[in-house]
C-alpha cells in the first residue's frame, strides 16, 4: 500500500503537459494528498488559469501514475481557493525553467488594482542573461506565458508570467 | 452582400426595431419573480464572460498579427474558463441538476443575463479592443469587490478571475492608447467605436433588486463606487489615447433582464448548434 510520502513522490514524477521540464508538484498545483486505510488516494489540485486546458490531462496523468504505483483507487478533486500563484514555484524549479529557455516568474502582485501606467521591470533573458529585453506580448503559447525578445542576443523567449 | 447590408453589419448599435421592442418591454413591465439572487448574480457574471469569450474566439485565426491572434485566443480561454466556474456554481446553487454546459448551451437569448456591451459584434480590431477595454475596466473593479465577498464560492472565483482580468485590462488599455494616439485612420476608427459602444456602458452600473438581495446573501457590490472608479480609469486611458469621451446620453439597457440586441441570437445560434444537434455527445 502506498504511504502518503510515496504517493507524493509518484505525483512528483508527473510532468506538466505544457512545460514538461517541471513536475505538477513543482508547479505548485498539487495542494493536498491523502491516503486512507484501504490505500485509496485522494489528490487535491488547483488550476493555474481558470481556462487552463491542461487540467483534464493533468488529472488523468496523476491518476495513471498512482494506479501504476499500486493505489487501489484514486480521486482527484479541483479547488479554486487559495488561488494558485507563481510564488509557489520553488527555486529549483525556477532554475529548471531558466535552463529550458523560459524566464522564471517575478514576484506576484499582491492584491490591489493595477496601475495602468506602471513601468515594467525588464525580464532577464534566459539565454544570455541580458536585461536589455523587450516585451512583445503579454500572451504567449500557453496561458501562463508572455513573449519577449532579447535585444542583446536577438533571441525570442517565453516568460512564465507572475500571477 | 449589398453595400446597404454590409453597412448594417458594421453598425454596432441596435436596430430601430430592437429599440422599440426594448421600450415595449419596459412599458409592459411584467417581470418573472426573481429566483435565488446568488444564482442570478452568477448568471450575470458567467454570461458576461461566456459571451465575450465567444466573441473573442470568433477572431481566432483572423488576428491582425500573430501575437494578437494568440492574445485574443488567450483572453477568450480565460473568460470561458471563468464562465465555466461561475455557471457551474450557479447550477449547483440552483440545485436543479443543470451544469455549466446545460446553462451555456440550452438556454435561449431571453434567459441570458449578460450585459449588451459584450454581445456587440467585433467590427474591426479597434472596435474589438474598445469593447474589451470598457469591459475589462468594469470587470477588474467588480471582481476586486467580489474577491472580498463573504460568500466563499464567489470570492474564490473572483480572486482567481481578478488575476487574469488585470492582464486583460493592461493589454486592452495599451491597445486603446496605441490606436487612439496612433495614425489618423486608427484614431478615427477607435473614436467611432467608442462613440458607438458608449451607450452600452450605462447598464453596467445600474443596481437592481438582484444586487440588493445578493448583498444580503454575502455578495455585496457597490456599483456606484465602481462607476466612479471606472470613470476615473477610463478617463485616464482616453486622455492618454487622445480620444474624446462621449456624452452620457441615451444609455441602452436590458441585458440583465434578458432583453438583448439582435446580435445575441445570432451568436447563440453558432455557439449552441453542435450541443443542440448532438445532445449528450462526447468526444
Amino acid at each position: 500500500m502506498l504511504t502518503k510520502d510515496a504517493a507524493l513522490a509518484v505525483i512528483g514524477t508527473v510532468p506538466d503537459p505544457e512545460v514538461p521540464v517541471i513536475s505538477v508538484v513543482e508547479l505548485g498545483i498539487v495542494r493536498d494528498v491523502r491516503v486512507d486505510d484501504t490505500g485509496a488516494v485522494a489528490v487535491t489540485i488547483t488550476p493555474t488559469y481558470s481556462g487552463c486546458p491542461a487540467m483534464y490531462e493533468i488529472e488523468k496523468d496523476i491518476r495513471t501514475a498512482l494506479e501504476a504505483a499500486g493505489a487501489t483507487s484514486v480521486s482527484v478533486q479541483t479547488v479554486l481557493s487559495p488561488a494558485w500563484t507563481t510564488d509557489w514555484i520553488g527555486p529549483d524549479a525556477r532554475e529548471k525553467l531558466r535552463k529550458y529557455g523560459i524566464a522564471p516568474p517575478g514576484k506576484a502582485e499582491q492584491g490591489g488594482l493595477i496601475t495602468l501606467t506602471r513601468a515594467r521591470q525588464p525580464v532577464t533573458c534566459p539565454w544570455c542573461g541580458s536585461r536589455d529585453t523587450e516585451l512583445k506580448s503579454e500572451f504567449g503559447s500557453t496561458a501562463c506565458k508572455a513573449i519577449h525578445v532579447c535585444r542583446a542576443c536577438r533571441q525570442p523567449f517565453d516568460e512564465f508570467k507572475a500571477l | 452582400m449589398s453595400a446597404a447590408a454590409a453597412g448594417h453589419e458594421d453598425e454596432p448599435g441596435i436596430a430601430a426595431g430592437e429599440a422599440a421592442a426594448g421600450t415595449r418591454a419596459v412599458a409592459g413591465a411584467r417581470r418573472a419573480p426573481m429566483g435565488d439572487p446568488i444564482v442570478e448574480l452568477l448568471l450575470r457574471l458567467g454570461d458576461d464572460r461566456l459571451i465575450l469569450g465567444h466573441r473573442l474566439s470568433e477572431v481566432t485565426g483572423h488576428g491582425p498579427i500573430l501575437e494578437e491572434d494568440i492574445a485574443t485566443a488567450n483572453m477568450a480561454l480565460d473568460l470561458i474558463g471563468q464562465a465555466a466556474s461561475m455557471l457551474r456554481l450557479a447550477g449547483e446553487t440552483e440545485g436543479k441538476g443543470r451544469d455549466e454546459d446545460a446553462l451555456a448551451y440550452f438556454r435561449d437569448a431571453v434567459q441570458f443575463r449578460n450585459c449588451l456591451l459584450v454581445e456587440q459584434p467585433n467590427g474591426d480590431f479597434g472596435q474589438l479592443m474598445v469593447r474589451q477595454f470598457l469591459f475589462d475596466a468594469y470587470s477588474v473593479l467588480l471582481l476586486d469587490e467580489l474577491s472580498r465577498a463573504s460568500h466563499a464560492g464567489i470570492s474564490a472565483i473572483a480572486v482567481k478571475a481578478l488575476k487574469e482580468a488585470k492582464y486583460h485590462l493592461r493589454h486592452s488599455s495599451e491597445w486603446v492608447v496605441r490606436l487612439g494616439d496612433g495614425t489618423e485612420e486608427s484614431h478615427a476608427r477607435v473614436q467611432r467605436a467608442l462613440d458607438a459602444l458608449w451607450r452600452f456602458t450605462g447598464e453596467l452600473f445600474v443596481a437592481d433588486e438582484v444586487d440588493a438581495a445578493a448583498a444580503a446573501k454575502g455578495a455585496a457590490v457597490d456599483l456606484a463606487g465602481i462607476q466612479s472608479r471606472w470613470n476615473a480609469m477610463v478617463d485616464e486611458v482616453l486622455t492618454r489615447a487622445t480620444l474624446t469621451r462621449p456624452a452620457d446620453a441615451a444609455m441602452q439597457r436590458g441585458g440583465r433582464s434578458g432583453r438583448h440586441t439582435e446580435h445575441l441570437g445570432h451568436l447563440l445560434a453558432t455557439m449552441q448548434i453542435v450541443a443542440r444537434s448532438h445532445p449528450g455527445a462526447t468526444w
